[in-house]
């Protein structure tokens, strides 16, 4: 059956003008809705989901808020507006006009960056597929719902990309990012940390602050390439890629501020104490804190990298900002600074820019997680409470890089293996943790409720109360 | 990226055509069955400036003239059945390629000219092998390196024995490069001289004389002075003998091509070759026979040079070497073809018909040197079978030689899509350097793959059905094709033009090796390395400094 395209699909890419790209879609479009009925949230079917929909690129026209069922939720594809006679703004081809079609010479390595980036968005749905079972109010459930489909319309997105731009080969990728699945031992996601459980609500606010932040650079880095639709199509998505790390953030904010209450209250620091009160401790989140840092750090692959280098010089992927930075933009004999173990020690070493793109990308998603957990900082200080969230060392728990080889505590020292052995439940979340913070997690369903463990939020969503009816069962 | 062809307003370009009236290194008679081709190398007549051929040494102006030369006698002297290559100086026969030549040179024109010159010698063999056409060396004085390799490639090789000439094959040692027109591999393959005295004899200067040469194998006959003119008329009468050409034929004149060079390209009448600079590639359409064809062998010797197969296999050898020698950079090459897939399996069936007759068989003999050029040709080749195509029997081995095949898909449009289909020609009338079939070559070896394109014979295959029998690479659909073929060709242009040459090469020949594809192989890829290594062309290199008094100087180091 045809689609009704402007219907069914919002688009600013003339999609119902569009032969090939429509034919690839009718193919594909009944794969995603199988996709979603049978990965997508578990046991959502019938509800009535306060969700925003893009339906177009305009500033009023990507965050329009009604309740949809999710299986009836318009994914639509957008790009940012086009800027007049953009060019490549860095590596070899600088100065020449951005690709608006793929360059013969690169369509193997962009479709490899497409497919990779692309690979997250369904792989993310697939972790979180069972958290609405425990959600801790229907404020976080629809929430949680609202990062689902825009990881599912972030989908669309390099869908579009991998049909519109790749011909026969880009409709198998697009086959293959609907039939790979999360965690299957035999046909898994791309990236190992994508492979990763999602358990409970902890580590989904902790996934959507720490990993959807590098999801976040990466757009961002792949929002400066020369290859003008990809660069168009991750602007647009790094507008919703924002509220995720929202939820992140502001979800380990709200247990911070229970926990926190908690210890005033019955002026105790003492974690057996507050587990007993049914509030997660300050340490274990630090644990998780670790956890989730580490693994995220992996994503940005080894601190020298050949292939880094070559995205770069080849125009395909750039910095973080890359216009904004004041440099040459090819990098010819600059170097930047990396960190590797010598002898026992780590020291910090050059190498050519070029090559350490990755660590540099790293190094700003640094920067950024830190500002969140400077702003979490302020509600112990504000309890007058003496402990302070802190990131790990940047070599601590890798298992890609430099540090692979090497077990390294969270404040930098080279550890024997027996030494890591002793400590690491001090720096890492146990199995006991993990227990406990999975006990906690029971399904708060009623409008205006909370989960005990965490705190309500200051506001709602698009000016509605935090007690709003954002979910609606039937 | 057109830095390069923006040097001169025209640079000098080599062309093949030419006319025994014109040639000024090699004499031509035809007496009755035998013809007589006596090299007498003109040696201010070298076709670059800054070398002088003597001692009847060659350049390729001089392979031009002998690759002529057998053309000719091949199709306007139908009665000839043995050629004589002899030379026309007194106690020299030939000395090979022109060092001074090859010294002064660019890497890429020596690769060029020892391709072409071994394309010539092969292509002896290969009229001897399927047309009986056969070749006599009279080695009437010093025969040294390609000297001596152009009698190799003869049937039977008689020296003069007068106690001072010899056979050498001296690049080793005086050059510090290999014999590298197919002499190092004839004298095992062909001649089947032990390799240890293989080894012996090419490391030493001053070669084999008469008798040593006829112990070792060397040549199969030798003759005093004296009665050397009577043994060359008694071997090549011997030789002669064993041949199908008719006793009395009319033979056709090969007239000159008539080829329009312009800035788009060469463009012949049934071949067109398209450049596209920007692109590095050039877009060779062959087009199929149009109107009314002869079918009677009386209407094919009336059309004669115009016949089509004859005139589009001359066009089409002509644009190869044109392209190969004068357009360097031109690294795709995309194989159209244009026409009516009918037509062509009806000149296909003419030509299956007839083909014991001479002129047919000449004309097959052409088709079949010309597509094996295709093969060992050092570009990418890019089958494209688009609408109006006809990639039918002898076409269809244009898109069997490519590395790739794209064909079209109309789903919508069935009856406009294009056709392939396949002849009886397909199975054996043209085997490529290796002996075997392009279809043979395609399906490694196996046979059954081979069977099942036997059962189609004759049938108009869409895009599914050839793809289904392995004959096109991708099929896309009318949605995809432009973008496809663009991405293909662009990234394809995109990489190192060496890696492509040895890649193509390696893979466009399945399955055991035959003495041709040694020689293209084996020998001209390691003389390929050689010619570009500094102790042959640096500063102090052999081939460098040959002839002026100094010494080379070695890298010793054995890599």
């Amino acid at each position: 059956m045809a689609i009704n395209y402007s219907e069914k699909i919002p688009n600013n890419v003339d999609l119902s003008g569009n032969k090939s790209l429509q034919r690839a879609l009718e193919h594909w479009q009944p794969g995603f809705l199988n996709w979603w009925s049978e990965m997508g949230p578990d046991e959502s079917t019938n509800f009535d989901v306060y969700l925003r929909t893009a339906v177009s690129v305009e500033p009023k026209g990507w965050a329009h808020f009604d309740f949809v069922k999710m299986k009836d939720y318009r994914w639509g594809i957008f790009l940012a507006p086009a800027e007049a006679e953009r060019k490549i703004n860095f590596g070899e081809h600088m100065g020449e006009p951005a690709w608006q079609e793929v360059p013969g010479e690169y369509r193997s390595t962009l479709r490899r960056i497409i497919v990779t980036q692309g690979d997250t968005e369904p792989a993310s749905v697939e972790q979180q597929r069972h958290l609405g079972l425990t959600c801790p109010s229907l404020y976080d459930l629809r929430n949680l719902f609202q990062v689902n489909v825009e990881e599912g319309r972030h989908l669309w997105a390099m869908v579009y990309l991998l049909h519109a731009h790749f011909g026969r080969d880009g409709r198998e990728e697009g086959e293959a990012l609907l039939a790979r699945r999360s965690g299957d031992a035999d046909n898994p996601r791309i990236l190992t940390a994508f492979n990763e459980k999602t358990p409970d609500w902890l580590s989904f606010f902790m996934f959507t602050f720490i990993t959807d932040r590098d999801g976040k650079f990466q757009l961002a880095a792949l929002a400066e390439s020369g290859f003008d639709p990809l660069s168009r199509t991750c602007r647009f998505m790094l507008t919703e890629e924002a509220h995720h790390m929202f939820v992140g953030e502001s979800g380990v904010a709200r247990i911070i501020q229970r926990t926190c209450d908690a210890m005033k209250e019955h002026k105790t620091e003492d974690p057996v104490k507050l587990r007993a009160l049914g509030v997660i401790d300050l340490p274990t989140l630090q644990r998780y804190l670790n956890f989730h840092y580490s693994v995220t750090s992996d994503l940005y692959g080894s601190e020298i990298s050949s292939n880094a280098a070559s995205f770069y010089a080849n125009g395909l992927k750039g910095r973080f900002e890359e216009t904004k930075l004041a440099d040459d933009h090819k990098l010819h004999g600059s170097e930047y600074p990396y960190m590797e173990v010598v002898g026992g020690q780590i020291v910090t070493k050059h190498a050519p820019a070029l090559t350490a793109l990755n660590e540099r990308l790293r190094d700003d998603w640094v920067a950024d997680v830190q500002s969140g957990i400077n702003r979490w900082n302020k509600i112990p200080e504000k309890a007058g409470i003496a402990f302070r969230f802190t990131l790990p060392h940047k070599g601590f728990h890798r298992r890609i890089g430099l540090f692979t080889e090497h077990q390294i505590s969270p404040d930098g020292k080279i550890l024997s293996e027996a030494e890591w052995t002793r400590s690491h439940a001090n720096w890492l979340p146990t199995e006991e943790d993990r227990a406990y913070v999975c006990s906690l997690m029971g399904r708060v369903a009623e409008h205006g409720k909370f989960a005990n463990w965490i705190a309500p939020p200051p506001r709602g969503i698009n000016n509605q109360p935090a007690d709003f009816e954002y979910v609606r069962f039937n | 990226m057109q830095a390069s062809v923006t040097k001169t307003a025209e640079p000098a370009r080599t062309s093949f055509g030419t006319h025994p009236d014109r040639y000024a290194h090699w004499r031509m008679s035809v007496d009755g069955a035998i013809a007589t081709l006596a090299m007498n190398v003109d040696e201010d007549k070298g076709l670059k400036p800054g070398y002088k051929l003597k001692l009847n040494s060659y350049d390729l102006g001089v392979d031009i003239e002998l690759y002529d030369a057998l053309n000719r006698i091949r199709f306007e002297h139908p009665e000839v059945r043995c050629v004589v290559l002899t030379s026309a100086r007194e106690r020299m026969f030939c000395s090979g390629a022109n060092i001074y030549m090859l010294g002064q040179s660019t890497h890429g024109w020596k690769v060029n000219f020892c391709k072409f010159t071994n394309e010539t010698r092969n292509g002896m063999e290969d009229s001897s092998r399927h047309d009986g056409l056969k070749f006599l060396a009279a080695v009437n004085g010093t025969c040294a390196g390609g000297g001596y390799e152009v009698a190799l490639a003869c049937d039977e090789i008689l020296m003069i024995d007068d106690r001072s000439s010899t056979v050498s094959l001296p690049e080793v040692p005086l050059l510090g490069v290999l014999p590298g027109t197919g002499g190092l591999t004839r004298i095992t393959d062909k001649r089947k001289v032990r390799r240890d005295l293989a080894d012996f004899f090419c490391t030493t200067t001053e070669g084999v004389r008469a008798d040593r040469a006829k112990d070792w194998g060397l040549v199969d006959h030798s003759a005093k002075p004296q009665a050397f003119a009577q043994a060359v008329l008694e071997h090549a009468g011997r030789l002669a003998a064993s041949s199908p050409a008719p006793a009395a034929a009319k033979g056709v004149a090969l007239t000159p091509l008539k080829c329009n060079i312009d800035a788009s390209g060469y463009h012949y009448e049934y071949v067109d070759a398209v450049i596209d600079r920007a692109a590095r590639s050039a877009t060779l359409t062959v087009s199929g026979p149009g109107g009314a064809q002869p079918d009677t062998i009386e209407g094919i010797i009336k059309a004669g040079v115009a016949w089509w197969p004859l005139q589009m296999a001359r066009e089409l050898d002509d644009a190869i070497l044109m392209l190969r020698t004068n357009e360097t950079e031109i690294g795709t090459w995309l194989l159209k073809t244009k026409g009516d897939v009918d037509g062509v399996l009806a000149a296909d069936a003419v030509l299956a018909k007839h083909r014991t007759h001479w002129f047919v068989r000449e004309t097959i003999g052409l088709l079949r040197r010309t597509l094996a050029r295709l093969d060992v040709t050092s570009r990418t080749l890019f089958a494209i079978i688009d609408q109006d195509s006809c990639f039918a029997g002898t076409l269809a081995e244009l898109a069997l030689s490519a590395d790739r095949g794209y064909m079209l898909q109309l789903p919508d449009e069935p009856d406009r899509a294009p056709r392939m289909a396949l002849s009886e020609l397909n199975f054996g009338t043209y085997p490529m350097v290796n002996q075997l079939t392009r279809l043979a070559t395609r399906y490694c070896g196996r046979q059954e793959p081979v069977d099942e394109a036997r059962k189609v014979i004759g049938k108009k295959l869409d895009a599914h059905q050839a793809s289904e029998l392995g004959l096109v690479t991708f099929t896309p659909d009318d949605l995809d094709w432009d973008d496809e073929v663009r991405i293909a060709l662009e990234e394809r242009a995109s990489l190192s033009p060496d890696a492509l040459t040895g890649m193509e090469a390696s893979l466009r020949f399945t399955g055991a090796e035959t003495m041709d594809t040694r020689i293209f192989a084996r020998l001209s890829a390691w003389q390929n390395w050689i010619f570009n290594r500094p102790n042959a062309v640096g500063e102090h290199g052999a081939l460098k400094v040959f002839g002026s008094g100094t010494k080379a100087k070695f890298n010793w180091e054995r890599i």
